[in-house]
């Protein structure tokens, strides 16, 4: 099986971070890591190539510093990283960046075929869980999404996830897109050999020009949504702390009775 | 004068397979009039109850929150509950109505529907809002928090078709000030073989329990470390409080609940009007999953957790002592 995993460095999610005036994330170098979702989707890949073989390519879009995304990738046992490095994809909304990775993914699969693009279910910086649709939907690959559990048997892929209302088991034919979840499995830490291993593996850098994507249809200018305000969020007025003297339950009942809480 | 957008505001009625409608229709419909005119897309699947459309309660329901049509997508025998058949067929509504916005509820599925509604169509698309309006360019504009809520923002569309994904209690749903009765249109969408192609082998729709959804809940009772196991206390203030009970992720992982209880940023969003959380240290993860509650109550034992810099109301106690007091105390209030 050949399996591209999709990764993106995002701000540490420990880190202050900030809308820039632009309204643009603030990404400083240095304070960035790879979206812990990512990891789990590289786990499912590489546990995939290990029971079916094959080779696992890890894939990032970002600027200098997200080569580190696809680092990690190769740290935990990926053969091959891309990275797609252009100024012209700065600001790009998740459009512009699902255009950039459907060619990257097209231009990889020209070596030998894909057969399965695997995400994580969300990027822990913008959270907007669009991306995997609409890389499946430029793609023209069936999508099975939130996966907390995989299989590939029989050139399919089976997965299962839970939705607010129902849980489901999805199935489709090979080459497909999954998305992943942190409950699909517990990522490995790459270990000494794969890290002196790592370091041997070519990171192949790309352009807007080698990917044949117009830069137009990229960037902010492209982008289809514009943040118009942004402000840190007010901090909450008339805040109440307590130690409980053994009525603070009759206190709170009564506060949440005054402030028609209940 | 407010602006309001040339071009209907359809709005995706969730409802369950019987064709009950998710509770969180009625707020989209409420922020959808103060956008423009009002229509509501439903998507039933084959088979289902709610294959033919809205029953006539539903549809007086609709009409009551300002609905002035609603259309029914037949998507013959796709499978309605794969969200690219949704898409599809929600993007050839727009296209046929020459809507300018779609409203839907922010639910996983839904925000795969928003996607591939917003490469189809090249609409904009906003997820996990707190509201929308229309800017003096007459441009749906869309609020929304980030960094596990500590950044609020405001996000315009540029596009002719605007797509916002609302989460759950953004409005209280208040019904129009004079009630509609509803235009039924009905569209067939020839859906393409693709997407079909994911199948479904099982679907579990889960057994509705006397508390409320989690998601739409307006409050949460939310049980973490602190509660080793024991969500007695949690279940009981949940139940006086006519709320659903939440879990962090320590919660579900150490099996004390099932994983759809999990509320943090790989887990369900909630933005309830009350947020109780007994034994939550809140951790970075579970604070983006919450932090836009309207009230938040802390009660832990650890004067250091981070979240008593969020909360509204904050006690350092022992949570299975403070818990059955607030309970009780309620209990005698309401008589």
């Amino acid at each position: 099986m050949r399996i591209v995993v999709c990764v993106k460095h995002v701000p540490d999610i420990q880190s202050e971070r900030a809308l820039g005036p632009d309204g643009r994330v603030v990404r400083d170098q240095g304070d960035g890591t790879l979206n812990e979702l990512d990891e789990n989707a590289l786990e499912a890949a590489l546990a995939l190539v290990e029971e079916h073989g094959g080779e696992v390519v890890a894939l990032t879009v970002g600027p200098d510093d997200a080569v580190d995304a696809v680092r990690k990738g190769l740290q935990m046992g990926a053969e091959q990283a891309v990275h797609v490095l252009d100024d012209g994809i700065a600001g790009s909304d998740v459009f512009g960046t699902a255009t950039v990775l459907a060619a990257a993914v097209r231009r990889i699969g020209a070596d030998a075929p894909v057969d399965l693009v695997v995400t994580g279910m969300a990027g822990l910086d913008g959270l907007t869980s669009l991306l995997p649709s609409a890389l499946a939907h430029l793609l023209d690959l069936p999508q099975l999404t939130l996966a907390a559990e995989l299989t590939v048997a029989d050139g399919a892929v089976t997965v299962r996830r839970e939705l607010d209302h129902a849980s489901e088991v999805l199935s489709a034919p090979l080459p497909a897109l999954v998305s992943v979840t942190d409950q699909t499995n517990d990522p490995r830490y790459p270990n000494f050999k794969g890290i002196m291993a790592a370091r041997k593996k070519p990171v192949d850098v790309l352009t807007l020009a080698d990917l044949g994507v117009d830069p137009a249809s990229v960037g902010g200018d492209a982008a289809l949504t514009e943040v118009v305000e942004a402000a840190p969020r007010p901090a909450r007025e008339n805040r109440v702390l307590v130690n409980d003297d053994g009525e603070a339950g009759l206190r709170l009942a009564a506060w949440l009775v005054e402030n028609k809480l209940v | 004068m407010t602006t309001t957008l040339t071009g209907p505001v359809l709005v995706l009625l969730d409802h369950a397979s019987t064709g009950a409608l998710r509770t969180t229709v009625l707020e989209l419909l409420t922020i959808a009039r103060g956008l423009g005119t009002v229509h509501g897309a439903w998507v039933g699947a084959a088979g289902t109850p709610a294959a033919a459309g809205p029953d006539d309660a539903t549809l007086a329901l609709l009409g009551e929150h300002g609905a002035e049509a609603v259309h029914v997508v037949d998507l013959g025998p796709a499978d309605a509950r794969l969200s690219p058949v949704v898409a599809e067929g929600l993007t050839a509504l727009a296209a046929g109505t020459g809507a300018s916005a779609l409203l839907l509820t922010s639910s996983f599925e839904n925000k795969e529907v928003a996607a591939r509604v917003g490469l189809a169509a090249r609409a904009g698309v906003v997820v996990d809002a707190s509201g929308a309006g229309v800017d003096d360019q007459g441009r749906v504009v869309a609020a929304k928090t980030v960094f596990a809520g500590t950044w609020n923002t405001r996000c315009a569309i540029r596009t002719d078709l605007g797509v916002v994904a609302l989460k759950a209690n953004s409005v209280q749903a208040v019904p129009a000030d004079a009630a509609t009765v509803p235009a039924i249109a009905r569209l067939s969408v020839a859906v393409t073989e693709a997407a079909g192609r994911t199948s479904i082998v099982e679907h579990t729709e889960r057994v509705a329990s006397d508390r409320p959804a989690l998601g739409e809940a307006q409050v949460v009772v939310v049980g973490g470390r602190g509660t080793n196991g024991d969500f007695s206390a949690v279940e009981e203030l949940a139940d006086v409080l006519g709320g659903a009970v939440g879990a962090t992720r320590v919660a579900t992982d150490e099996g004390w609940i099932a994983h759809d209880a999990q509320i943090g940023q790989t887990g369900v969003t909630i933005a309830p009007k009350l947020y109780i959380g007994a034994g939550v240290s809140g951790a970075v993860h579970h604070r983006g999953g919450m932090q836009s509650s309207g009230t938040i109550v802390a009660v832990n034992s650890d004067p250091e957790s981070p979240i008593f810099e969020i909360a509204d109301y904050g006690i350092v106690g022992d949570l299975f002592t403070v818990l059955p007091q607030t309970a009780a105390e309620l209990r005698r209030l309401q008589g």
